[in-house]
C-alpha cells in the first residue's frame, strides 16, 4: 500500500523541486531566515542584558524556533492546495485516477508529496537557528525545547496539509481552492499566534495541551480526508454552482422520507422510530458522553471538596428555598426559574448544539452535554461527602424534570453529533453534502416534533414540581 | 467476451449523463463510439475504466466486475483520455517510467518499451525534452504510448488522432490496426467518422447517454440509408427509358443521361439490367454504386 503511495509521492516532490516558485522562497526561509531570527534574538538578549536572561531565553529562542519552523510549512498549504484540483486543472489527473492504485493510496501519496518538502526545510531551519544560536551566543537549547517545537510545527503542517488535500480534492479550480483556504490559514495562525503568547508568557507546558488537540484534530480531518476523497467525487465534480433548488429538493425528500409530503402523523408513527434507528450509533455514543460527565464530576468533587456548610441539606428550610427561587435574578445565561426562562434557556443551548456540532464534526455538541452532567455529577459527589444520600439529591433535584429533560437533550445532542460526523463519515449511499443534508432534517423533524415538546413539559415540571418534591424530601 | 455491459447508467444528481447503455466487445474487436459533444462517450469510457461508478447496470472488463474489481480493471486496461494532461516538467521517458512503475512493471522492461513505442511514434529523439515543450500531436502520442506501455488486453481510446498532423494521424491508425492483429480489444471515441469507418469492426452511435444504433458500418447504413443505390450513366439522353425499365427496377432518381435505383440483389440485378440496356440498344458509360458515407448515417440519427 506505501510503496504505491511513495510513488506518487517521489513524483511529486521530484515535481516541486524543479518548481522555482516553490523552491526558491523555501530554500530562502529555510537558508537565510535563520540567521534574521538569531540576529533579532541577539538584540533582544543584548537590549534585556540587565534583566533576567534566563526567563529571556526560555521565552525567546522557543519562540524563535516556533517562527522559524513555521513559515517554510506555510507552503505546503500551497502544495496541498495544488495537489488535485492543480492536476485536475492541466487534466492530468485521469490519467492517475485510471491506474490500479485505491483512492487512500492516491490520498496518502498526495499527502506526504505535500507536507514532505516544506517540513523538511522547517526543520533544516530549525537545525539552521539551533546551531547559528550556539555558535553566536554559545546557547545550547535543550532538547525537549526542540522535541515540542518540532512535534508541534510537524503537527500543525500536517493539519495544514490535510485540511487542504480535503478543499483541493473537492473545488474545481485553483481559485476556489485558494478562497477556501482561508478556512485553514485563519485557524491555524490563531493558533500560532495563541503558542506565541504561551512562550512569551513561559507557559510552554500548556504547549503540551494544545498538541493533543492537534493530534485530535488531525485524526478527525485525516479520517475525513481518507472518507471523502474518492475519484467519483473529484471526476463528478464539474462545478461549484450552488443548486439551492438541488438542495432543497433533496432537504425535502430527506425530511419527507421520499414520500413528498410530510405528515406529523406519519413521523409519530413510523418515521420516529426509523429516525431512532438509523442514529442509534450517536445515540449510544451520546448517553456514555453523558454517564462520563456525570462520572467526571463526581471524580472532581472527590478531588476539590465544597465547605461542608456549601451544601446543607440537613439544615435545608423549605420556605427559604421557594423564597430564593422566587426571587433569583437571572445570572448571564442562566435563566430566572420560571417555566417560560428554563424552556427558553433549554431550548437555545440544544439549538447551540447542533449548530456547533456541523463545525466542529459533533464534538462541541458534545462538550455542551458534558458540562452540565459533570455539574450534577460534581454535586451529586458532593452531597455524598456531607454524608447525604447522592441518589435522594437525584431524585429530589434531577429525577422530576430529567425523565423529560435528559431524552431530549440526549436526543438532540445525538442528531447534532450526528449532523457533524456525517462530515467525515458519511453515509454509504450518500455524498458528504447529501449526508449532512439528511442528517439535518433528522435534527430538525426530531427536534421540533420530540425535543421541544419534552422540553416544554420538563420545564413547566422543573418550574413547579421539582421544587416540591424538593422540599418534599428535604424541607423541614 | 472482453468488454460487456449491461444498462448502464450513469446520474449526476438531476443528469442523467448515461441511460441503459449496453455493449459487448469481443477478443480483437474495434468499437467504435460516435456521438456529438456530451452524449456520455466519455461519461460511459469513465465507467468501463473503473474511474466512475455506475449508478445502476453492471460492467465487466477482462473479466472483472467494474466496481467490485475496479483494480483489476484499471491494471488490464490502458486508457487514453480525451486531452493527453501530460506532467509538463517531466521528460518522456521519466513520464512513462512513472507510469509503469504505477503498472508495477519491471523497470527494465518498462525501459525497453518505452523506447519501443517512442521510437514508434517518432518521439525517440525528443525523449529527454520535458513533456510541456512538445508539440500538441506530440503529447498526443505521449499519451497514447502512456496507454500502451503495459500492453493491456483492452485499450479505451478517447480521440486518439484529434490535433494531430495527417502523417501522425495515419501512425496513430496503423497502431491502432496492429493492437486488433496482435488480439487486442479497442473502443475507439471519435469525432472522425472515416477514421471510425476505416478501423472499427462495428461502430455504435450514442446520443443523450443513449446508444440508438449499432452495427457495423455497412449494417447501420442499410439500416438508415436503405439498401444499395446503383448509378448508371448512359451515351445521351434518357428518352423516356426509366419508364420502360421501371416495372423491373425500383428506381428512386433520375437526371439527363443517368438514374438510380436500389437494389437488395446486385448480383442478379446489375446483369440482368446491362443485358436489358444492351437489347434496347443504349450504350452503358458506368454502372457503379452510389458511395454512402458513414457521415450521412451518423447525420441521419443525431439529427433525428
Amino acid at each position: 500500500m506505501l510503496s504505491n503511495a511513495l510513488i506518487i509521492t517521489r513524483r511529486e516532490l521530484r515535481d516541486s523541486l524543479r518548481d522555482w516558485r516553490i523552491l526558491m522562497p523555501i530554500a530562502l526561509l529555510t537558508l537565510a531566515f535563520p540567521w534574521l531570527m538569531i540576529a533579532v534574538s541577539q538584540l533582544v538578549f543584548d537590549y534585556a542584558h540587565n534583566f533576567d536572561e534566563s526567563a529571556l531565553f526560555i521565552t525567546v529562542i522557543p519562540f524563535s524556533i516556533m517562527i522559524v519552523g513555521f513559515f517554510p510549512i506555510s507552503f505546503s498549504l500551497v502544495i496541498a492546495l495544488e495537489a488535485f484540483v492543480g492536476e485536475k486543472e492541466r487534466n492530468s489527473l485521469e490519467p492517475l485516477l485510471a491506474m490500479p492504485i485505491s483512492d487512500f493510496e492516491l490520498y496518502l501519496g498526495k499527502l506526504l508529496s505535500s507536507i514532505a518538502l516544506p517540513l523538511i526545510a522547517s526543520y533544516v531551519g530549525m537545525a539552521m537557528f539551533i546551531v547559528g544560536i550556539h555558535l553566536v551566543r554559545r546557547i545550547d537549547v535543550p532538547t525537549w525545547m526542540v522535541v515540542q517545537v518540532g512535534l508541534l510545527t510537524g503537527l500543525e503542517a500536517l493539519l495544514m496539509v490535510a485540511g487542504a488535500v480535503v478543499v483541493s480534492s473537492h473545488t474545481t479550480s485553483i481559485r476556489a481552492a485558494n478562497l477556501l483556504a482561508s478556512f485553514i490559514i485563519v485557524p491555524t495562525t490563531l493558533l500560532v499566534q495563541i503558542e506565541s503568547v504561551l512562550l512569551l508568557n513561559n507557559r510552554s507546558d500548556l504547549l503540551w495541551h494544545i498538541m493533543a488537540g492537534l493530534i485530535v484534530a488531525n485524526l478527525i480531518v485525516g479520517r475525513m480526508g481518507i472518507q471523502l476523497f474518492n475519484r467519483e467525487e473529484i471526476l463528478a465534480r464539474e462545478n461549484d454552482e450552488l443548486n439551492a433548488r438541488g438542495l432543497l429538493r433533496a432537504f425535502w425528500n430527506f425530511l419527507t422520507e421520499g414520500r413528498g409530503r410530510f405528515s406529523v402523523v406519519q413521523f409519530y408513527h413510523a418515521d420516529l422510530r426509523a429516525l431512532l434507528a438509523r442514529n442509534r450509533g450517536a445515540l449510544v455514543v451520546t448517553m456514555l458522553v453523558l454517564v462520563a460527565g456525570g462520572v467526571l464530576g463526581w471524580l472532581y468533587a472527590m478531588l476539590y471538596r465544597l465547605p461542608p456548610d456549601f451544601i446543607a441539606l440537613n439544615n435545608f428550610s423549605g420556605d427559604d428555598f421557594r423564597r430564593n427561587l422566587h426571587n433569583a435574578p437571572a445570572l448571564g445565561l442562566l435563566p430566572q426559574f420560571s417555566t417560560r426562562a428554563i424552556f427558553v434557556n433549554n431550548v437555545r443551548s440544544l439549538a447551540a448544539a447542533g449548530l456547533l456540532g456541523v463545525f466542529s464534526f459533533g464534538s462541541l455538541a458534545l462538550i455542551l452535554l458534558i458540562i452540565p452532567m459533570a455539574i450534577i455529577g460534581f454535586f451529586a459527589g458532593e452531597v455524598w461527602l456531607t454524608g447525604a444520600s447522592p441518589l435522594q439529591f437525584l431524585f429530589a433535584f434531577i429525577a422530576p424534570h430529567g425523565v423529560l429533560e435528559l431524552p431530549a437533550a440526549i436526543l438532540a445532542t445525538a442528531l447534532a453529533l450526528q449532523m457533524g460526523a456525517s462530515l467525515i463519515s458519511p453515509r454509504a449511499d450518500l455524498t458528504a453534502g447529501e449526508s449532512l443534508l439528511a442528517a439535518l432534517a433528522d435534527f430538525m423533524r426530531a427536534f421540533i416534533f420530540v425535543v421541544l415538546p419534552l422540553l416544554l413539559v420538563a420545564a413547566w415540571v422543573e418550574a413547579n414540581v421539582t421544587p416540591q418534591v424538593v422540599v418534599w424530601l428535604y424541607g423541614r | 467476451m472482453l468488454v460487456e455491459a449491461e444498462h448502464l447508467c450513469k446520474r449526476f444528481g438531476d443528469f442523467t449523463a448515461v441511460r441503459d447503455v449496453t455493449l459487448r466487445m469481443g477478443e480483437g474487436e474495434i468499437l467504435a463510439l460516435l456521438g456529438p459533444n456530451g452524449a456520455g462517450k466519455t461519461t460511459t469510457v469513465r465507467m468501463l475504466a473503473s474511474i466512475l461508478k455506475p449508478t445502476s447496470g453492471a460492467a465487466r472488463v477482462g473479466g472483472f466486475e467494474v466496481v467490485r474489481d475496479a483494480q483489476q480493471v484499471r491494471h488490464t486496461i490502458g486508457l487514453l483520455t480525451e486531452v493527453p494532461g501530460l506532467y509538463q516538467r517531466m521528460n518522456a521517458l521519466e513520464y512513462l517510467a512513472f507510469f509503469g512503475e504505477l503498472q508495477h512493471m519491471d523497470k527494465r522492461l518498462c525501459k525497453q518499451r518505452s523506447e519501443a513505442l517512442l521510437t514508434r511514434f517518432g518521439l525517440f529523439d525528443a525523449r529527454q525534452r520535458r513533456l510541456g515543450t512538445y508539440s500538441k500531436g506530440m503529447k498526443q502520442k505521449a499519451a497514447i504510448a502512456r496507454a500502451m506501455l503495459h500492453e493491456p488486453r483492452i485499450l479505451f481510446l478517447d480521440e486518439p488522432t484529434s490535433a494531430m498532423d495527417p502523417h501522425s494521424a495515419k501512425q496513430v491508425r496503423n497502431t491502432i490496426s496492429d493492437l486488433r492483429a496482435q488480439g487486442r480489444t479497442v473502443l475507439l471515441c471519435t469525432h472522425n467518422l472515416n477514421e471510425a469507418e476505416q478501423l472499427a469492426d462495428r461502430i455504435a452511435i450514442i446520443r443523450r447517454g443513449e446508444i440508438i444504433a449499432q452495427g457495423t458500418a455497412q449494417e447501420l447504413k442499410r439500416e438508415l440509408l436503405g439498401e444499395p443505390m446503383m448509378e448508371v450513366r448512359l451515351v445521351g439522353l434518357l428518352n423516356g427509358l426509366s419508364a420502360r425499365i421501371g416495372t423491373q427496377l425500383d428506381i428512386v432518381e433520375t437526371g439527363a443521361n443517368w438514374f438510380r435505383y436500389r437494389t437488395t440483389r446486385p448480383e442478379m440485378d446489375n446483369p440482368a439490367l446491362l443485358a436489358r440496356l444492351s437489347e434496347l440498344g443504349r450504350q452503358v458509360v458506368t454502372l457503379s454504386e452510389v458511395e454512402r458515407s458513414l457521415e450521412d448515417v451518423y447525420l441521419k440519427i443525431v439529427e433525428q
